[in-house]
């Protein structure tokens, strides 16, 4: 390491200390780590303003960074969806808005919340922050690309934004950007716009693949000693599968996104068919609309899993952490995830059902994607097993989690629905479908992110939120938001279909009128609510309580760094040794309720703890 | 206590919803209640296990809120536990999946005595194309649409000449007679949607899908395009009439066929040139 630390007397008391508690009756080599097999890399030390907060190669700093910018692309996707229910519920309020302006609201809206704003806040924001933390590394393996990839980012941010202000608005061909459509007049934004979008695509997942070779590579080589890939915890097992699917799975976008260009700019055709467009024969002909979607969506569910799997994880260690318990079945958990990642990229077509592909694929696709409930109701099972006799701590964050499984379960099951072909049918491009891909990887994620903010706080920042401000937080957004979305289920029963500007006064949809009203206020509602936390934030950097080192008495190594909040480097002269898994709490015969993954097997050698 | 209290609340409301809502699915006018049932068991089954999960999870809340003088449970594992729930859940999907895909098969194997209607559908508006005497639809191209060709039939094709044109976006049906809906697309993804009939497929321009239905309820139905096809999507509406097969045969009686369209637009052209040349 550097030379700019000067601790090296508290080093060497901790090591005596070590070798204290393993003399006398203790066997020595009970506390045996396998001594490092690579030295330890050089960090550049950032020397200005610039280099320590903008130009930035500190993971951490890199993390935030990434947080500040998915939540201001959040912001925006909140708003848009304001004015979208605006129109929903109350038309004759929205005078101002026209069709092509709806379309373009809904297409901006849903690409900002799945790309930019919870692809960029799991990955590029928790998995910059906690990784290093987490796996006991000093920082990314490459903290230079690291650094770039966010700045990517922020370019493929900035040229989305961009869009907005070009002739003929952002595209507004859903943020499926199925052809032909897409680049055919009669869908806004079909120069410009949708130029932009393709550019920033291709921009963000150039970025995004910086970002996840850092993070595959320094979970795979730079864990610190001891800390085997079944101490991991479940965050980083989750952020750990959630990139590789990423790596695997955004190709898939960048080459339909290229592609596309191409059938834009160039005139190529390789998602064109023969058009009549106003009674002229278009310059296309013999591409396949079907290949684009399929391109798509061995992108886009692989993407759902990239978003779903590190909520799992982080859910799983806050759940613990919290209910002062061990995750019940730690390696079913792992696998699942795993198994999960795996399965992902056999499931694209159920979205595909009555897309006209042959039709005999829905065989495989439904029993492949039915498949992928099993291991998902494991991991349910093991987190309210996990609650099951432990000792459960009902703050904030906890009240995430439980919002968290409510909202899961819910959109899980109607996930069901979805995936079982023929069930498919009636449901599929109705109001059902929004309900259910908003419970389950809109609300469900958003839960794990405010439980995460709300936890990892006071070591972000040294203090801790307010618990009050918190609670309210949460009740509005967890209420308001079910009550959107339960509801919502019943307007696909019905047939209402989704993406309709209007719904003029079909006999069956008018009596859907008065649920969009009640759904509309409650949005107003549940997205104001989430300015609590932004007031919450500011009012904490300025009068907050200070907050102890290890403030939830977790076990992970993030909350055993030599300062808080951390700085750069990590843990001070000597990197920590892992002896155990991050979940060892309620040992009995345990002086503490918890024992973290440092603690030596002779310091505890009279518990009960079992060998991990 | 109070967060259990209000997760409960939350939970029986879900079911008290459900049961009182007066929003849910219109009256089927179609043969495919398998799907309506398959819902249904999708929905106890389902339902239960949310329910169930959900009561779990409060119980928990309830009961072991955190004690100081308290020490949670230390088991890392149950072997026993998770391979009785993994099978139980196996199971459930297993029940779950094996109609689903019954239907399905039921779905995509058209019975023999469907009715075939081409469903030409464009941005933004449908119209509609059935077999004349000879049972069989004439080939099209998208090149040869043209005003005296509306649908695009190949003119060489002798299938086409008696093709009954339906220039309008509202197309009767016999009750109880199977169609088989053949959907095409000019231009960008459109989908030839009734709720009441419960079915549904993509029109993708370049290519023919299908799917298939059994009207059984005299009565008029709209029709919605159920792709987003761009900004006039949520205006693309059309029609649908069952009727009983006396009155089904007296509106077919009084369509063009594709031989009558095209001697009338020839008549046209000729009186066209003879007003051009005077």
């Amino acid at each position: 390491m550097s030379d700019e630390y000067d601790n090296n007397k508290s080093y060497q008391a901790q090591s005596s200390e070590v070798l204290d508690g393993s003399a006398g009756s203790i066997n020595p080599d009970m506390d045996y780590v396998r001594p490092a097999e690579i030295p330890e890399q050089d960090l550049y030390h950032a020397h200005s303003f610039i280099e320590k907060w903008i130009f930035c190669q500190d993971a951490k700093v890199i993390g935030v960074q990434y947080f500040l910018t998915a939540v201001f692309t959040g912001i925006v996707g909140l708003i848009l969806s304001w004015l979208m229910r605006l129109q929903l519920g109350f038309p004759e309020l929205a005078g101002f808005m026209t069709a092509e302006h709806y379309y373009q609201f809904v297409t901006m809206h849903g690409m900002i919340m799945v790309v930019y704003f919870l692809t960029a806040l799991f990955l590029g924001g928790f998995g910059n922050y906690l990784i290093p933390l987490m796996v006991g590394a000093r920082d990314m393996v490459f903290p230079y690309v690291n650094m770039l990839s966010f700045w990517m980012f922020f370019v493929a941010v900035a040229v989305l934004m961009a869009s907005f202000f070009v002739p003929g608005g952002p595209t507004g061909a859903g943020w499926t950007l199925y052809p032909p459509q897409t680049i055919l007049e009669g869908t806004p934004g079909s120069g410009m716009g949708i130029l932009l979008m393709l550019i920033s695509l291709s921009l963000f997942v150039i970025g995004f693949t910086m970002g996840g070779l850092n993070y595959m590579i320094t979970i795979l080589q730079a864990r610190t000693r001891g800390m085997t890939l079944m101490r991991m915890p479940l965050t980083v097992w989750g952020i750990f599968t959630a990139t590789v699917l990423a790596m695997l799975a955004f190709p898939a976008l960048l080459v339909s996104a290229i592609m596309m260009t191409l059938d834009k700019v160039l005139q190529t055709s390789f998602f064109m068919p023969t058009i009549l467009k106003a009674g002229e024969v278009l310059e296309y002909g013999g591409g396949s609309p079907i290949l684009f979607q399929h391109l798509f969506w061995f992108f886009g569910h692989p993407e759902v899993y990239i978003v779903a799997l590190p909520a799992f994880g982080i859910v799983s260690d806050l759940i613990s952490v919290h209910a002062r318990k061990n995750i019940f079945g730690y390696r079913m958990m792992v696998w699942a995830i795993v198994g999960i990642g795996g399965l992902s990229f056999f499931v694209w077509a159920h979205h595909m059902y009555v897309s006209g592909m042959n039709p005999w694929f829905g065989f495989f696709f439904a029993t492949t994607t039915l498949i992928i409930a099993v291991p998902t109701a494991m991991k349910v099972y093991n987190w309210i097993l996990t609650l099951w006799r432990g000792n459960i701590r009902i703050n904030t964050v906890m009240l995430w989690c439980l919002g968290f499984i409510v909202t899961f379960v819910n959109g899980g099951i109607t996930g069901i629905f979805l995936g079982n072909v023929s069930v498919d049918v009636p449901l599929s491009d109705t109001y059902f479908v929004i309900a259910h891909f908003h419970m389950v990887m809109g609300i469900a994620p958003l839960m794990v992110i405010m439980g995460a903010v709300y936890h990892w706080f006071p070591l972000v920042a040294g203090k801790m939120l307010h618990e009050g401000l918190g609670k309210w937080h949460f009740w509005i957004t967890f209420l308001g938001a079910y009550s959107i979305y339960f509801p919502m289920h019943y307007l696909g029963f019905i047939g209402v279909p989704r993406r309709y500007f209007e719904m003029y006064d079909s006999p069956y949809m008018t009596s859907a009128v008065g649920m969009n009203e009640f759904i509309s206020i409650a949005a107003f509602i549940v997205g104001a609510a989430q300015f609590i936390l932004v007031f919450n934030i500011i009012k904490t950097l300025k009068t907050g309580k200070k907050a102890e080192q290890n403030p939830w008495k977790a076990n992970s190594l993030e909350w055993y760094t030599s300062t808080v909040p951390p700085e750069h480097g990590n843990f001070g002269e000597r990197l920590p040794v892992v002896h155990r898994w991050p979940y060892d709490f309620s040992v009995p015969g345990a002086k503490d309720d918890f024992i973290p993954q440092t603690t030596a097997p002779s310091e505890v050698a009279h518990t009960e703890v079992e060998k991990t | 206590m109070h967060v259990g209290i209000i997760f409960l609340l939350v939970i029986i409301g879900s079911i008290l919803f459900h049961i009182f809502t007066p929003w849910y699915w219109t009256d089927i006018a179609s043969n495919w209640g398998g799907m309506d049932s398959t819902i249904t068991l999708t929905f106890w089954v389902g339902g239960g296990v949310f329910v169930a999960v959900c009561l779990f999870m409060i119980y928990c809340v309830f009961k072991y809120e955190h004690k100081e003088d308290r020490r949670a449970e230390y088991k890392p594992e149950d072997k026993k536990l998770e391979k009785i729930l993994t099978w139980a859940t196996t199971l459930g999907v297993c029940a779950l999946l094996a109609p689903g895909l019954i239907i399905w098969n039921q779905y995509v194997n058209v019975p023999k005595n469907a009715l075939e209607v081409d469903v030409m559908a464009w941005q933004w508006g449908w119209q509609y194309r059935l077999p004349g005497a000879d049972g069989k639809l004439g080939t099209t191209q998208v090149r040869n649409i043209a005003d005296n060709n509306p649908f695009g039939i190949n003119p060489d094709d002798p299938f086409g000449k008696d093709d009954v044109m339906i220039e309008s976006d509202v197309i009767n049906l016999e009750n109880n007679r199977p169609v088989k809906i053949l959907l095409r697309s000019v231009d960008v993804l459109h989908n030839w949607y009734v709720p009441q009939f419960r079915s549904k497929m993509d029109a993708v321009p370049g290519t023919v899908t299908f799917y298939w239905f059994e009207p059984n309820k005299v009565g008029e139905y709209e029709v919605l395009c159920a792709e987003y096809c761009g900004v006039g999507h949520y205006a693309m509406r059309g029609g649908v009439e069952v009727q009983d097969k006396a009155d089904y045969e007296v509106w077919l009686s009084e369509q063009e066929t594709f031989e009558q369209l095209s001697a009338r637009y020839e008549k046209l052209n000729v009186d066209g040139n003879k007003l051009a040349k005077k």
